[in-house]
């Protein structure tokens, strides 16, 4: 019983400690990037007796002042909603990563653990669920500052989730329908499978054109640029227009968390998820017959850090994409998402059950 | 927009290509650059207060007053450039020089850095060469008015730039700085 427990406990703190650790640090990656992106050095100052660490104390500098600045509310704001918002946003940003698996069983104390914070038959609905609720947090905010800008900008991310969300929905029904599960360990242990006794049956092979949908939508889903006309930091103003302090902050970790959870998403439902490519349960079995024999545990540590290194990759993908397009005009990712995502989603359902049925394999 | 553009995701990856590139260069730069392999830098950045870029012979910065000889002000108190200063940020008091040779010497010779244009007329206008823009200083800050007020003594210690411009006179802290 206190066994049980305290594996359940790890595996939730794993995760969280996973996604909170990796939320803070991309605040340091984002600057950093961008910054190399475009040829400057990036934020370099902040230091601890002397030492600068490439900047990386910078995160720990803005948690800093964001926990130390006035927290201001507008009098006229709706107490409740407002100083519920924030967290609304970020908790149900934080929950969403549960059901991702970073890695296949592990025995512990004779009992097979699955490594994913929650086992749940469901997982891919789960995690839509709670990214949808997501937008609750920003309406909410919207609604309670009690300013027609903050209103707005609620409004244009409510409309932008709407659009988005069910392109993700209907983009990944052909990884659901190949794999006839909506749990995402099974989705992953079925990618493991190999084509022609070679090539690995990931996601992006079987459904290339669900992923460039599903990642397009799932940028649309984060609220970042391009598709950052909920809050346009540049010029228009946004949701949490009246929000300062670490309540603003925790709107800013929200986006992170959302980065790294869509991250975590495209790797298993379209990159093989924890898989190495040939690492069987046993070791390496490559195609042209060597067969490398490993210990189940060293297999299980290559597995997280194949989930880790591919999540990071996909993270690098979509801030060098955030860093590189201009924003869409409202009007523009509206029709992207009704009149482009939505229909080609459908296409690819419709196609993939064709070539299912073709291939006679259910 | 042909259909190409329409489609937007061809244009999109170009994009995406280019950032990269700049990106994975840079990045091999600052890396060769941290072992010491080669010198390219992977930014365009200076890093400003440590690193500096030399500046122009003819950059107009900080004034200095030039001196004789025996270190008194060159300047014979003419107005000159009191006059010409379309800032009016000049104020002298003049006063007899003890040399008959010499007609008059500054009592006061103040600028006030604060409204100071930096145009350099009063430069173009000395007659005797006496006031020069030449320290390559640019940083002077103060946290009051008073404080950008700078006196004849001030302007008399400071030494011209060498010759790449950078400035051989310490930058001169605020008065009202405790350090």
């Amino acid at each position: 019983m206190l066994i049980d427990l305290g594996i359940a406990f790890g595996r939730v703190a794993f995760v969280m400690l996973f996604v909170l650790n990796v939320a803070a640090l991309l605040g340091w990656v984002e600057r950093k990037q961008s910054a190399i992106m475009q040829d400057r050095i990036g934020a370099n100052r902040a230091s601890i007796f002397g030492v600068r660490a490439l900047g990386l104390f910078h995160p720990l500098a803005d948690t800093l002042k964001m926990l130390t600045k006035e927290d201001f509310r507008p009098a006229r704001a709706d107490r409740l909603l407002f100083e519920l918002a924030p967290f609304v946003s970020v908790f149900f940003a934080l929950v969403a990563f549960a059901t991702i698996p970073f890695g296949d069983t592990l025995q512990v104390a004779g009992r097979v653990v699955p490594l994913q914070a929650v086992t749940l038959n469901v997982g891919i609905l789960y995690v839509f669920a709670m990214l949808s609720l997501g937008v609750y947090g920003v309406m909410m905010a919207g609604w309670s500052s009690a300013n027609n800008y903050a209103l707005l900008g609620g409004q244009r991310a409510a409309a932008l989730m709407i659009s988005a969300e069910i392109a993700i929905g209907a983009s990944i029904m052909g990884v659901v329908m190949i794999h006839g599960s909506l749990n995402l360990m099974e989705i992953v242990r079925g990618q493991g499978q190999l084509f022609w006794g070679w090539l690995p049956a990931w996601g992006i092979l079987t459904q290339p054109l669900a992923f460039v949908l599903f990642v397009t939508a799932g940028i649309a889903a984060t609220k970042r640029i391009p598709f950052d006309m909920p809050e346009g930091e540049s010029e228009i103003i946004g949701y949490f227009v009246e929000y300062s302090g670490m309540k603003f902050g925790m709107f800013l970790m929200t986006d992170m968390v959302e980065t790294i959870v869509l991250a975590g998403l495209s790797t298993s439902l379209f990159l093989g998820g924890w898989q190495v490519p040939y690492l069987v349960a046993d070791g390496f079995r490559f195609p042209w017959g060597a067969v490398v024999a490993l210990a189940p545990l060293v297999v299980t540590v290559l597995q997280v850090f194949a989930f880790i290194a591919k999540v990071a990759v996909v993270i690098f993908v979509l801030m060098l994409i955030r860093w590189t397009l201009p924003r869409f005009r409202y009007d523009q990712a509206m029709r992207l998402g009704w009149l482009g995502l939505f229909p080609l989603s459908i296409a690819n359902i419709v196609l993939t059950g064709l070539v299912l049925i073709a291939w006679g394999n259910p | 927009m042909n259909l190409r553009q329409r489609f937007y995701l061809v244009e999109v990856l170009s994009g995406l290509a280019l950032t990269a590139a700049h990106f994975f260069r840079n990045m091999g730069r600052h890396t060769a650059r941290a072992l010491g392999r080669s010198g390219a830098r992977g930014a365009v950045t200076i890093q400003y207060p440590e690193e500096r870029r030399p500046y122009s012979p003819r950059l107009r910065s900080l004034h200095r007053l030039v001196r004789r000889e025996d270190g008194s002000p060159r300047c014979v108190a003419c107005m000159m450039c009191e006059t010409v200063c379309p800032a009016h940020c000049i104020y002298i008091v003049a006063d007899e020089h003890p040399n008959p040779e010499i007609e008059k010497v500054p009592r006061r010779f103040d600028i006030d850095l604060g409204k100071c244009v930096f145009c350099g007329y009063c430069v173009e206008a000395c007659p005797e060469d006496a006031i020069r823009m030449d320290t390559g200083i640019l940083e002077f800050s103060s946290y009051s008015r008073g404080g950008m007020i700078y006196t004849k003594e001030m302007l008399l210690s400071l030494e011209p730039a060498d010759a790449a411009g950078r400035p051989r006179s310490p930058i001169p802290l605020p008065a009202d700085r405790r350090v």
